[in-house]
């Protein structure tokens, strides 16, 4: 059901120019052009090529994680190679796709624009990030082609100190190297969201999704220099021999993991929160409403960024600590629990009333509904702590943070994807396949992950390859490997018909949703540098009731078309 | 009744149930607010899509209605978390007269050590009805006992006991799988529990016992020049060994520690770090010298040797449910080195 989104009274003049005006992809040409561009835009570019190209390596050692679960036996790799299966997955999909995708891609492209600025605070820093990024990814790929490492993503120590022969200091390196990129992200979205915002626009009148990208950006900005450190550490004790970790030198394995989580659940809302943001602008804009509860949710992101720190060890219950701290963490757990659970009451509350469109974006955006919601839930599973001590380090908890990573936040990236895709490259996207691929990845990921909650209560444990003792697990696994399969599929199409649509799509309109917020108010594809004049921000966001009743007398002057 | 459901995993200990009765609790309420959300979601989409002519009512939001979404929520969470605590302090509680089982986990094999002196590697043979407590190291890496029949699970720590205790209610083979990865052989590192009838039981036990553990840990005890300080009279450069298990310890920094199992290992291998009250520091390290089958040994020993049977029973209770006092206080986060 095609519901037109109703456009402004007066026809947009800026459909299908016959001549192509300059912007940020035709201003230069060659490759110098764009590697060593300080648009931020087009280091937006930069990074989604990057990050796809992780997503299908880290996509592609998934497949052949689940073709070894089909069976019981360990038949079709061997152990070591399918622990370093899981292992490289884990580290691709975590430190090289999932942290930088939504921020380091949109983010990238999208803070500046949104806030009315020209470009980041800090452009060549934002390069720079680039190629850290790439550095580290360069030297993961030399690992990985080299050897690999066998730990999981987890590097739990003594076994990564002074057990495995793999190859941990070089993988601990490219993450490491990976961290500053991120460390330099957030700190210039920081500064730009503090120092660039264009006149009128008050921190009460940020879009949602500039409200995320700042708590991320704290969250990269306090939580990954931990982990920086942390891996020094375990190459200090694989190298020199030093007593951090492993008993036998004097060292605490527990250390480890404090130092680990410290970081790693700060992580998860890294992935998580700028994916909200970009739910809740699709969730405005489709539904024509300001958002309800705008405050709750802004400071529902801060409060998840600060809570976020103090629940780390969760990861922890059955680990060996004392009995109270347990109960801490358990109790922190639920508080920021809270938060979470007030984005979707507000996001749903949303719709009530709204006008509701079923555009791709839209769809993507309830399978993030569905899918973090369920994610969510069976986080309350995982922090009371008897249920935790039988599912930690099951199928239970791997089906967990899936559905909230891969379910919610994935879900999420590719609803932005196919919401600023017009802006970003001029074109619009086949609209039936792009809803047809939502729908393929629903169905594909509630196949591939479901049956895992039900192994893991049942006992399941992760990082096993070989399940010839409890051959009983095997009908769930073939589900879950089926479901792998057609998830693929639906991962694939978007990528097919983007590049169809590069060359094929039809020219986009500079604002094909009529969509409040200043990224379209300017053309599509933007000019380098985003604005033709510098914007001023009279109204306040998501201001749709004025942008459907031409009648309230169309306020701004932005809907003028630029013509050069 | 759940026992025949295939996608259940059999129920086969006492806490078991407990783990089972909170996980339908909370199935049911984390439905009920899935089912809440999904309809919501639903319908409002259903009955709120574009109308050509029906604008969308601009609404800004409601603080009372947030709150009272917050706060109702999280006072589900508390129930949940309360409960959820209660289980946990049931399963990190070992009764006082369980009976013990020594575990060594080590890449990639788990071997037991019965306190009757029975050994096994990668099965447990146990009666169902008696509190079985595992008192568990590694030689290695960081494992973890997991026994789902049992909903139970610890982590097993090179350099320190950790412990878990059970009771198992149904006779019966249930899965051992190590639960922490472990290396190349973490998922062959799996065994088999077998719980069965206290009779059946005896007879398996009867048969090719080496004698009670302690009276190996006697033998090693002398063997390794212990007795030569630890004397029974008050002569010895060391102090006396017995009735020590399960009493408050005088160190010589003030602080008043419990010796319970982990106490002992450590004095044992790192004999400087807790310095006693009155004595030399001159009793060396056996850090190396001894295996960690060794060090079960000569701990079964000294708590064998300990004043009354009462006593010891209360240590390790003490030891295992929260730690004793200011114990819990040094070492509560980063050591953690109570047994658990
Ligand atoms: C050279 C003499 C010496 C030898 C040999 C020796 N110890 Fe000790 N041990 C001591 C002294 C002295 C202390 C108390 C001072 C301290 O804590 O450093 C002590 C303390 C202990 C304690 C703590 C006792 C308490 O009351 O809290 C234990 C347990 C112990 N030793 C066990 C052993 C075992 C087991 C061996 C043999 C493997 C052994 N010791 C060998 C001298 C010795
Ligand atoms: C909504 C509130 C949430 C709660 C209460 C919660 C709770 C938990 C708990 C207790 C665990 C530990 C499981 C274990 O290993 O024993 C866990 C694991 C995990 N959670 Fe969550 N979670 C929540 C949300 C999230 C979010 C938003 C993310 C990611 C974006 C996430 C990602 C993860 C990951 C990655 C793990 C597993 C780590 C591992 O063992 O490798 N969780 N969660
Ligand atoms: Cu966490
Ligand atoms: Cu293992």
């Amino acid at each position: 059901m095609p519901n037109p989104i109703p456009q402004p009274a007066m026809p947009q003049p800026a459909i299908a120019p016959p001549v192509e005006r300059e912007n940020y992809l035709n201003a230069k040409y060659g490759v110098w052009s764009w590697l060593l561009t300080t648009d931020h835009k087009r280091i937006a570019l930069l990074y989604l090529l990057s990050i796809t190209f992780f997503f299908f390596i880290g996509g592609f050692f998934a497949l052949l994680i689940r073709l070894e679960l089909l069976t019981p036996a360990g038949d079709l790799v061997q152990a070591d190679t399918y622990n370093k299966l899981f292992t490289m997955h884990g580290m691709v999909m975590v430190f090289f796709f999932l942290i930088p995708s939504i921020p380091a891609v949109l983010g990238n492209f999208l803070v500046p624009m949104m806030i009315g600025a020209k470009d980041l605070a800090f452009p060549r820093i934002n390069l720079l990030s680039w190629y850290l990024y790439i550095i580290g990814g360069v030297m993961m790929l030399h690992c990985m082609l080299t050897g690999g490492v066998d730990t999981g993503w987890t590097f739990y120590a003594p076994f990564s100190t002074n057990f495995t022969n793999t190859k941990i200091v070089e993988a601990g390196l490219a993450i490491f190297v990976a961290g500053f990129s991120s460390i330099l992200t957030g700190l210039n979205f920081v500064v730009t969201i503090h120092r660039m915002r264009a006149p009128g626009m008050t921190w009460s009148r940020l879009p949602l999704f500039i409200w995320a990208h700042y708590a991320t950006s704290i969250i990269q900005l306090l939580g990954t220099p931990v982990v920086a450190v942390t891996i020094v550490l375990v190459a200090a004790e694989r190298a020199l021999h030093l007593g951090i970790f492993d008993p036998k030198l004097g060292g605490d394995p527990l250390l480890f993991q404090h130092l680990f989580w410290f970081y790693s659940h700060p992580a998860v809302y890294i992935m998580i929160l700028p994916s909200m943001g970009v739910v809740t602008e699709i969730i405005a804009c489709f539904s024509r409403k300001r958002i309800f509860g705008y405050s709750f949710v802004a400071f529902s992101s801060i409060a998840i960024a600060v809570f976020g720190f103090l629940v780390w060890a969760h990861h922890m219950f059955v680990a060996g600590m004392s009995v109270y701290a347990a109960l801490v963490f358990s109790l922190l757990s639920y508080a920021v629990a809270v938060p979470s659970a007030i984005k979707v009451f507000n996001w749903t509350a949303t719709l009530y009333k709204g006008s509701i469109h079923y555009d791709a974006p839209m769809l993507y955006a309830f399978g993030f509904l569905g899918l973090f919601t369920i994610g969510g839930l069976t986080g309350l599973f995982l922090s009371a702590l008897g249920i935790n001590v039988h599912v930690t380090d099951t199928y239970f908890v791997v089906a967990h943070f899936h559905y909230i990573m891969v379910g919610g936040a994935v879900m999420g990236y590719l609803g932005g994807m196919h919401f600023w895709w017009p802006k970003i490259s001029g074109k619009l996207y086949p609209e039936g396949w792009a809803r047809l691929a939502a729908l393929i990845v629903f169905i594909g990921f509630n196949l591939t992950f479901f049956p895992q909650f039900l192994l893991g209560y049942m006992g399941m444990p992760r990082r096993y390859y070989d399940y010839s003792h409890m051959p009983e697990f095997q009908i769930l696994n073939v589900l879950s490997t089926a479901g792998a399969t057609v998830l693929g599929v639906g991962y694939l199409l978007p990528m097919v018909y983007f590049l169809w649509s590069m060359r094929y799509g039809k020219p986009a309109p500079d604002n094909p949703w009529n969509a409040a917020g200043l990224e379209w108010k300017t053309p599509s594809p933007p000019p380098t540098f985003n604005f033709d004049e510098e914007p001023v921000v009279t109204w306040e966001a998501y201001n749709y009731d004025e942008l459907d009743s031409p009648d309230k007398g169309a306020p701004h002057k932005e809907e003028v078309p630029v013509a050069r | 009744m759940l026992n025949n459901f295939p996608l259940w995993p059999v129920q086969a200990s006492t806490i078991a149930r407990s783990v089972d009765a909170l996980y339908i609790f909370l199935l049911i309420v984390t439905g009920m607010m899935t089912l809440l959300i999904f309809i919501c979601l639903v319908y409002f989409a259903a009955r709120f899509r574009y109308r050509p002519g029906v604008p969308a009512v601009q609404i800004d939001g409601s603080h009372a209605l947030e709150i009272t979404w917050s706060t109702i929520p999280f006072l589900i969470f508390m129930v949940i978390f309360a409960w959820g605590a209660l289980v946990y302090f049931k399963e990190r509680t070992p009764p006082a007269d369980a009976t013990e089982v020594y575990v060594v986990a080590k890449q990639w094999m788990w071997k037991i050590e019965h306190a009757e002196g029975q050994r096994e590697i990668n099965q447990l043979h146990v009666p169902v009805g008696r509190d079985v407590k595992m008192i568990m190291t590694s030689q290695d890496v960081i494992h973890s006992f997991y026994i789902p029949a049992f909903r139970i699970k610890q982590d097993v720590l090179p350099g320190r006991y950790t412990v878990e205790w059970f009771r198992a209610t149904k006779p019966g083979t249930y899965h051992l799988f190590c639960a922490e990865y472990c290396g190349t052989q973490h998922s062959g590192m799996v065994g088999d529990i077998v719980v069965m009838e206290p009779a059946q039981y005896e007879t398996w036990m009867n048969g090719g016992s080496t004698g009670p553990l302690s009276a190996t840990g006697e033998k090693i005890f002398a063997e390794l020049g212990c007795s030569t300080c630890h004397r029974t009279d008050i002569q010895g450069r060391g102090p006396n060994l017995h009735g020590v298990f399960g009493k408050p310890v005088q160190l010589e920094d003030g602080r008043t520690v419990t010796a319970d199992e982990n106490y002992l290992r450590e004095c044992i291998l790192d004999p400087g770090a807790k310095r006693l009250k009155g004595f030399q520091p001159i009793m060396p390290t056996f850090q190396g010298l001894v295996t960690e089958e060794q060090v079960n040994a000569l701990v079964a020993y000294i708590k064998s040797i300990a004043a009354a049977k009462g006593e010891a029973a209360k240590a390790s209770a003490s030891a295992a449910a929260p730690p004793a006092q200011e114990n819990a206080q040094t070492n509560a986060l980063a050591n953690g080195s109570q047994v658990q």
